[in-house]
This record gives structure tokens, sequence and C-alpha cells, in this order.
């Protein structure tokens, strides 16, 4: 059994055996509750995210979330399952951050609950969070809730280019050392000829005063700089560089932010959320490369999304083993024993 | 509650035994050295509770090791013997998750107090689980700090913060310990190391067994290096104390101030009678006709943090706020935090025993569960202290009481306040943990297939239950084993049945 949702993220994971039944969360499309004055809300797995976005910006709000979204055809329930994340994730954190409570059809037949809808809570494990990332393999995602941040009014971005990876990614080290409270700081890199640049996005009550102290310090590295409130256009192309085009494939890597100079130099064109070291690399879909890269880059890790199925089959679209895999097996064995949730997908072929 | 008996010793885990317990503790003083072993029942008796009192258990022994392989020692020997394990920090905890098994092992890990890793450049701060909270804001300071600030910061160690998930004053804006924890060393209850999340990065492959692990209240394992985010220490900071007439008063302007989209990173309130308690105490010398007062804070740069600052003093004084007081200086303001965080001890003025309660509620309720919680106190006859987390909706009321017979009507009142959390849509526990304290409450707040689902993730890290049994569930319950893949069923072989 398959779980889907927008169907925008279908190729990420394993090569599993072919699904005799997919399971689309299409029809739990209904935003449950928008708690307005408690900046929570209550979402159907099949809800848009455009579509929620939409409705919590009527009322001043945000779900600070903002993964690629290719046809805006993105769902929660699948932002869920694949903890996919964008430019935000430096300010508000990730899927795991955010969500407060989950509903989850497991393969038992039975429908839990874990977390809740307020947004302090400890009763319980936190299953909501080990239904992030875990691609449908434990149940199905039929509900979240999540906490919403107020809609900045203003938002700042500071661009700062330059031709050198060395410079650049100082210069992003510098910012994040700032007490700015940024709500984005990123790093594109397309090589020593295009060059790249530095992103700095400052929202709240003063977003020009503080984006004026992120210009002067990349300033101060030698960069060109430009200041812009009109940055919408900006982020979304940093989002988009974190999926493939055609005949390519996207390796995410994680790592120390001190080592991004090295992970963006190591690939043609890529992004990177540089307070957190993940980047995105646009790479060749092939199998050697892929290995090639992990040991050149390693300890960091490199997960290989939007490839083709025969890269997948070729290459563990993981690359890791060890106990934590391990662990992870016996997790999946309690909660799905038959092997019935989206099989083969996982890390070690769960 | 007080009437309980000890849990623990029981069901699977039963008769760990003296004997046992015995063999093992030479084995143990092998580990860690004889002085570090304590069987001696004056010596054990520091360790009989964490700082819920009222639940009392001696160990068999108390095992102080020094390093994660002395750790895992310990815990393989106890796998060996099956006999369960308690890990404990500084045994600050409100809700009884440190509390021995009798008969069992407690694991005191305060000598395990490195700092191992202060890398700046990236963000962290590797530590060992006997390290105290404050001990690593101080560390990576001035430039840096580690938000997450119970109100036992000085004492409670960042071992015991991962355990129960601690929140603080300041997590409304920052968040609580599970956002900050980026890996750990997990020592598994068959004596296994697992690192779970990296060693500073985000985002590893595989599950999000971290996340998991993080507010699990010693139930998974042990962990026995911790990673943890540190973040840039804001430029700027602005607290004020507005005074309202009444906690309902006072709750409608914490409504306004998140209305307006501003994001203090502290909001937290007292009533009437913890300012007079902790004005005992702390002599602030706040107005002792307030209903209610409203300590709240901003930080951020300096021209976000005086933006939002001044809107805040608008609203306070839109929604009837009887007086604001502005801390000028530095002094002003920690006699304005100290009033806050003397509020539980100085409760012991005003009453020699009291309940406190964490429930949870959406902050938009708070008016109206405010309003119950005072007609619960004057019904039954007690007092109620007030003093909590307005941002978060996250209540601690203290129900004051002397003597046997108040101790049952103020363990009905706390009980009555529980439920109307609930009723609200909220939760039994906000930082405090369940523990033994409100593992009773959990099937109010949870149906059987929610604490089957939580029993399938306890069962894949410790199916032999021998980590903190008896906490967390509100019964005990036993793993089996793991169900295997399907099997042709001897009907289906028979071809006298089929499945579909």
């Amino acid at each position: 059994m398959r779980p889907v949702g927008g169907r925008t993220k279908t190729d990420w994971g394993g090569v599993g055996p072919a699904a005799e039944v997919e399971l689309s969360t299409r029809r739990l499309g209904h935003l449950v509750a928008h708690n307005e004055g408690d900046l929570t809300a209550v979402l159907e797995a099949g809800v848009r995210l455009t579509d929620a976005q939409t409705a919590f910006a009527d009322r001043g709000q945000r779900l600070s979330l903002d993964p690629p979204n290719p046809g805006g055809e993105a769902t929660i329930g699948g932002v869920v399952a694949t903890a996919d994340s964008g430019p935000l994730r430096h300010g508000h954190g990730a899927v795991r951050d955010l969500i407060l409570g989950v509903r989850i059809a497991l393969p038992d037949g039975t429908v839990a609950r874990a977390g809740s809808n307020v947004i302090k809570n400890v009763a319980g494990y936190d299953l909501a969070k080990l239904m992030c990332g875990a691609l449908g393999t434990l149940g199905v995602v039929t509900e979240v809730t999540v906490r919403l941040h107020p809609l900045p009014a203003h938002t700042v971005t500071v661009a700062a280019r330059g031709g050198d990876l060395g410079t650049l990614s100082q210069a992003a080290a510098a910012l994040a050392r700032l007490p700015l409270q940024l709500e984005a700081l990123d790093l594109r890199w397309d090589g020593p000829a295009a060059g790249g640049a530095l992103l700095a996005r400052s929202a709240g009550r003063a977003p020009a005063e503080v984006a004026g102290i992120a210009a002067t310090a990349a300033a101060a590295q030698g960069l060109e700089v430009t200041v812009t409130e009109d940055d919408d256009a900006t982020w979304a192309e940093q989002r988009s560089r974190q999926r493939a085009r055609d005949g390519e494939a996207v390796l995410r890597v994680s790592a120390l932010p001190t080592a991004l100079a090295a992970v963006l130099g190591a690939a043609p064109s890529g992004v990177a959320r540089a307070g957190l070291g993940l980047a995105w690399l646009r790479i060749p879909a092939d199998a050697a490369l892929v290995r090639r890269l992990r040991a050149e880059l390693a300890p960091a890790t490199c997960v290989l999304l939007d490839a083709p199925a025969e890269l997948r089959a070729a290459v563990d679209p993981w690359g890791v083993d060890g106990p934590a895999v391990a662990l992870a097996r016996r997790v999946k064995q309690r909660f799905d024993p038959a092997g019935v949730c989206n099989p083969g997908i996982h890390v070690g072929g769960i | 509650m007080a009437s309980e008996s000890p849990p623990g010793a029981s069901g699977a885990v039963a008769g760990a035994g003296a004997n046992v317990a015995a063999a093992l503790i030479g084995r143990f003083q092998k580990i860690c050295g004889t002085e570090h072993v304590i069987t001696h029942p004056h010596d054990l008796h520091a360790y009989r509770s964490d700082g819920l009192t009222h639940f009392q258990v001696m160990p068999a022994v108390a095992v102080l090791p020094n390093s994660a392989e002395e750790v895992q020692a310990v815990v393989r020997a106890c796998h060996a013997a099956r006999v369960p394990w308690v890990a404990r920090g500084a045994g600050s905890g409100l809700s009884g998750g440190a509390l021995p098994v009798a008969d069992g092992v407690l694991l005191v890990l305060t000598r395990m107090n490195r700092i191992l890793e202060v890398d700046l450049d990236n963000h962290l701060v590797v530590v060992e689980p006997g390290v105290t909270n404050t001990a690593v804001s101080a560390v990576v300071g001035p430039h840096f700090f580690y938000p997450p600030d119970p109100s036992s910061q000085t004492v409670c160690t960042i071992g015991g913060n991962v355990a129960e998930n601690s929140g603080g004053a300041h997590c409304f804006k920052y968040g609580f310990t599970t956002n900050y924890v980026l890996g750990l060393d997990v020592v598994l209850t068959d004596g296994e190391m697992v690192t779970l999340g990296g060693h500073g990065e985000v985002d590893v492959p595989g599950y999000d067994l971290l996340g998991a692990f993080v507010g699990s209240e010693g139930t998974l394992g042990v962990a026995t290096r911790i990673t943890l985010r540190v973040i840039p220490a804001p430029e700027h900071t602005r607290t004020l104390v507005a005074f309202f007439g009444s906690v309902v008063a006072a709750s409608a302007a914490t409504s306004a101030v998140v209305a307006a989209g501003l994001t203090p990173c502290a909001i937290e309130m007292m009533d009437a009678l913890s300012i007079a308690a902790s004005e005992q105490m702390a002599h602030a010398g706040w107005p002792a006709e307030a209903g209610a007062a409203l300590l709240v804070e901003f930080d951020g740069t300096l021209a976000d943090c005086e933006a939002g600052f001044a809107e805040l003093k608008a609203i306070c004084v839109d929604t009837g706020s009887t007086q604001i007081r502005v801390a000028r200086t530095a002094a002003e303001r920690s006699v304005f935090w100290k009033m806050r965080k003397s509020a539980f001890p100085a409760a012991g003025r005003i009453s020699g025993r009291y309940y406190v309660q964490d429930g949870v509620i959406p902050r938009t309720r708070l008016p109206e569960v405010m309003a119950r919680v005072e007609e619960l106190g004057a019904e039954h006859g007690l007092k109620v202290a007030n003093v909590f987390h307005a941002g978060d909706g996250n209540l601690h009321p203290m129900v004051c009481y002397a003597g046997p017979d108040e101790a049952a009507r103020a363990e009905k009142v706390a009980t009555l306040i529980l439920q109307a959390c609930l009723d609200a849509g909220g939760s039994i526990t906000g930082e405090h943990g369940v523990g033994v304290d409100k593992k009773g409450y959990m099937p109010r707040m949870f149906d059987e297939p929610d604490l089957a689902a939580f029993q399938k993730l306890r069962c894949a890290f410790d199916p032999d239950g021998l980590a903190n049994p008896g906490k967390v569930m509100p019964t005990p319950r036993l793993c089996g084993e793991v169900p295997g893949p399907n099997r042709v069923h001897p009907l289906e072989a028979a071809g006298l049945a089929e499945r579909f």
C-alpha cells in the first residue's frame, strides 16, 4: 500500500515493490480548524499547502513552512511524510518543529492520536515527530495540528553577490553570528564563472534596520550588495533550486555549516541554508558521481532525491547503515510488522 | 497521587530482588569503583525521590558512572540480569520521573558533567548529561545562549532536560528542548550504543528517532552525549510588568498582544496570592491591591525590540492595565524575574503544602478556565495561587492545603483543574512530564489506540521493559514478541480459507 498526496515527491526514497493499492489523501481536504487566537490550525492530510496558506493569510497568519511546491500541488500530509523544508527553516524550524499533534491510521487497523492541539505539551511519546520524514512507512497520517505565526507585514532581503565561494560562505558565517533574528539565510552557487549569492531576509517590526546591519556586514566582506523589499521572486527561485530539472537529480547534503563551501563547490550548482549546513546540489543523474560525492563529502550525509528509478536502483538513495538503521527497523517491525505501508523505500530497505 | 502505592517493580520486571541486586553490586563496583556504588540505606535516602517528594521509593543501589563506557557496562549488566533501572540527573523533576524502582538500580549521571566541545562557528555545544542547564549558556556567553530555561536551571541537568523536553519562561518565542537537540548518543537497554540525529547536522537520513527520544522520560534509553544548538544572544531586551484588576483582565491583555502579531519572548502571569507570597522573598514593592501581574519581555535587535515594546505598552493601556512598570536597569529586570521565579518557593510561606499542576489550555480559553479554577478553590474552601506561562497557556495552579482532611480535597481540586484543561481542548502536562504523578490521567487525554501506539514505540526501544518502568503509561504493559511477516495459515495451506 502506497499513500499519495499531491504526487510532487513520489520519486523520493528507494525503489520498493510495485504498490498493489494506492491510498490517496485527496478527499481528506478539509481545513478542520483555524484557531486564530491560539495561532494553531488542524488540517486533514490532503489539504494543499497553498490553500491552507491562503486561508491563514486572510487572517494575517501563516504556517512558516515553505518547501518547494511544484504546481502548487504539495499537501500538508506529503510535507509531513517527506519532512521537506524551505528557506523559512532558518528562522522557524522544520515541520518537526511546527507540528503539535497528529492522527495516524496504523497498519493494525486502529487510528491513533499523539500530541495535542496546544502549543506546549509533553504528555505521551512524540509520535508526530516520528511521522515527519517517515514517508508513510509507519502508517498514514490523516490529520495534523500545526503551530502558526503572524504573517510579517514587510520583509526585506539583502542579496550579496560574489565570485568566490569562500568569501560568500565567510560572509554567511559572519551574518549567522550576528543577533539579527533573520527569518532566512541562504547561499546560492553556480560555479566560479557565474558566481553566487548570499541571501538574508528580515521580517519583524523593523526589517529595514535589520537588513541595513546585514548589508553592512556583507559589504565589509567585499561583496556586491543590493537590498530589496520586493523579494518574493528571489526566494521562489531559491526554493525551486531544491528540485531537479529534467535529466538531473538532487543530492540533499546534511553537513556542518563550516563545511558548506566544500559542499557547494563539489557540484555545478546548488543552494544551502547557511546557518543549518543543509544543501541541495543539482547533479547529473549518475550513480558513480553520487558515490564519489558521498566519499568526498563524508562525514556529511547525502540523500538522493528526484532521481529516476534506474538510478535509485543502482545506488542506495539514503547511503547510511548502522545501529540507528537497525533501531529504525525495530520501530518499523512494531508499527508495521507485515510490511504493508510503503515497503522498501526507507533507510536500509525498510 | 499522594496515596498511590509506589510504581515500578511489578509486571514484566518483577522480582529483581535483593539477591540479584547483591550479585550485581560487585559488578558495578568493578565498573565504576567501589566509592561510586551506593548501597547503604543512609546514603540511599537522598535518592528516594525527585522534586516531587511525596513519592518515595528506595532503590537497591545507586550507581554513579563517569563515562559513556561505564554507563554502557552498567546497563549491559542490568540487561543480563533483567533488573530495571532508572536514570537520574539532579532530581529536580516535578512528576516523579526519576523516582527509583524498588529493588532496582538508580543510574545517577551527575558525575558526567563535562562540556566536551564548544563550536561556535557551527553554533553547537556537546555535553555530557550531567552538565547543568545554566552551564551551557555560561560557556557560550555572552555572544551566544541556550534558550530553554526551566526555573530550576541552575541545578537541573541537560540529561534531565532531554528526558523531559523541558520548557521554561522563554519558550513562547524560542521553543523547547526538543527544538535545540541536534544529536544524542544513547545507550539502549540491551547496552548497544546508537547515535540519534547527527553531530550538529540536521535532517540526517532515517526516521526522526531523535524527535521521538526527546521527552520520552527515560523510558527509551539513556543519553550519554548531547549535541545542542545555541543561538546568538539578542542585542537588546526590554521588560515590563503590567498590573491588572484580575487574572481574567490580564488574560484578555495576553490575547490582545498575541492577536496584534507581537512575539514577546516571555508572557508570564502572577495572581494576587502569588504576588503577595513572592513579595516576601523578592521585595519588589509591587502594588498590594493588584489582582494580577503580567510580566512581558521583548528581545531582538534594538529597532525591532523598541517598536514591539511601544505597541505592547499601548495594548496594556487599552486593555485596562492599572499600572505599568518598565525595568530601566538590569537590576530592576532581575527583581521582576525574581518575583516570578520565587513564586514556587514563596508559596511555601502562605501554605506548608500545595499541589502544583502543569495543565495546558489554548490561550484563548484563559479567561474562562481561570474563572473556573477560582470557582473550584472557593467551592472546596482552598486557596489556589496561580503563576503561569500565559503566552503558552501553560497553567501552574498551586492548590494550598494543610492536614490530611484538606489533602484529599486539594487532590480533588487539582484533578478537577486538569479536567477543566482537558475539557478546554488542552493537555495534562506542558513541561513537567507525566512520570508517576500524571500517568493515571493519561486515559483522560488519550484513548486506548493512542496508548497502544505509544507502547509500540516503547517496545521497539526497550522490549524487556527495563528502562524506567512504571512511568508514563497508565498501567503496566508487556511488549510480547515482535510479530513476524505474514505466514501462510494452516487453513490457507489446506485450501479451507483464503485471505481477502
